[in-house]
């Protein structure tokens, strides 16, 4: 059951970044094209799926625990520290040049265009180096 | 950096695709009671004891295009940068980024920002600065 919710999750996400446009760079460099060729749609994007979160998860936290799980596992920090604002900063500007943020990316791998195909793979080994980074920056911290 | 490809204004696909996002990210939550990042989810496909359901939702994302083209008899549009060297280098910085920052687009913008969560107001109004500051200066810049 938790397979079968987890890959139709997986495919809603898919289909609602496809809908919406965001699964095309072209699309997200235009909305970040705030002087230039503006597209103004990703905000649409954005409005619709965070208010629609917004509702549903207070509906959802209403129960003790999620359907299929013992437990809700969510973040509880609310500090803002150098590790968040310089990785926010990062991706942006990652963001900026590819047009691809993370989900984007999966949603058009099957689609095989070479500048995806390249992408994908150098976003996991990001990934893999920002974990390293982070375990590394905390031993200093402490 | 891709040369600026015009794109059409698409307030109600939009809209309804960013629906769509939003109810997967509450089935994520009433389900798993997890958030529906995509970066975490990634991660937790590799290194989460129930790994099973991030693995199964990856799979869904990476199927929903070919369900798309079953369903409309059309590829979904998209224009992707073709200087494989920048786009290596934008995967890169994304991941790297999201990892180092605990979240992207999915779960500090739609996820947090419905959570009201000030460290994900404070990564998105980053993320977005900086992003639109790269592209003005990749399509403004001279570079």
């Amino acid at each position: 059951m938790r397979l079968l919710m987890g890959y139709l999750a997986g495919v809603l996400f898919g289909l609602g970044l496809i809908l919406s446009g965001m699964a095309d760079p072209a699309k997200v460099l235009n909305f970040l094209d705030v002087f230039g060729a503006w597209d103004p749609s990703l905000a649409f994007v954005m409005g619709g799926a965070s208010v629609t979160a917004f509702i549903g998860f207070r509906l959802a936290r209403r129960r003790e625990r999620p359907v299929l799980m013992p437990a809700f596992d969510l973040p509880t920090r609310g500090d803002i520290d150098p590790q968040l604002l310089t990785g926010a900063a990062i991706f942006g500007v990652g963001w900026g040049i590819g047009g691809f943020c993370p989900g984007p990316a999966w949603t058009a791998l099957p689609l095989a265009a070479p500048g995806t195909v390249v992408f994908v793979p150098a976003m996991l080994i990001g990934i893999v180096l920002g974990h390293r980074l982070k375990t590394v920056q905390g031993a200093f911290q402490r | 950096m891709l040369p600026a490809v015009p794109t059409e204004f698409t307030p109600i696909a939009s809209l309804a695709g960013g629906v769509l996002i939003g109810l997967s990210a509450v089935m994520v939550m009433a389900l798993f009671g997890r958030i529906a990042g995509i970066v975490g989810i990634t991660t937790g496909a590799v290194t989460a004891p129930d790994r099973g359901w991030r693995i199964a939702f990856v799979a869904g994302l990476l199927t929903a295009p070919v369900l798309w083209i079953l369903a409309t008899g059309t590829a979904p549009q998209q224009s992707v940068g073709t200087n494989l060297l920048a786009m290596g280098a934008a995967g890169l910085l994304v991941g790297v980024g999201t990892a180092l920052g605990s979240g992207c687009t999915s779960g500090h913008g739609v996820c947090g920002l419905a959570r009201l969560s000030p460290r994900s107001l404070v990564a998105v109004v980053t993320f977005m600065g900086f992003a639109a500051l790269t592209v003005f200066v990749l399509r403004y810049g001279g570079l």
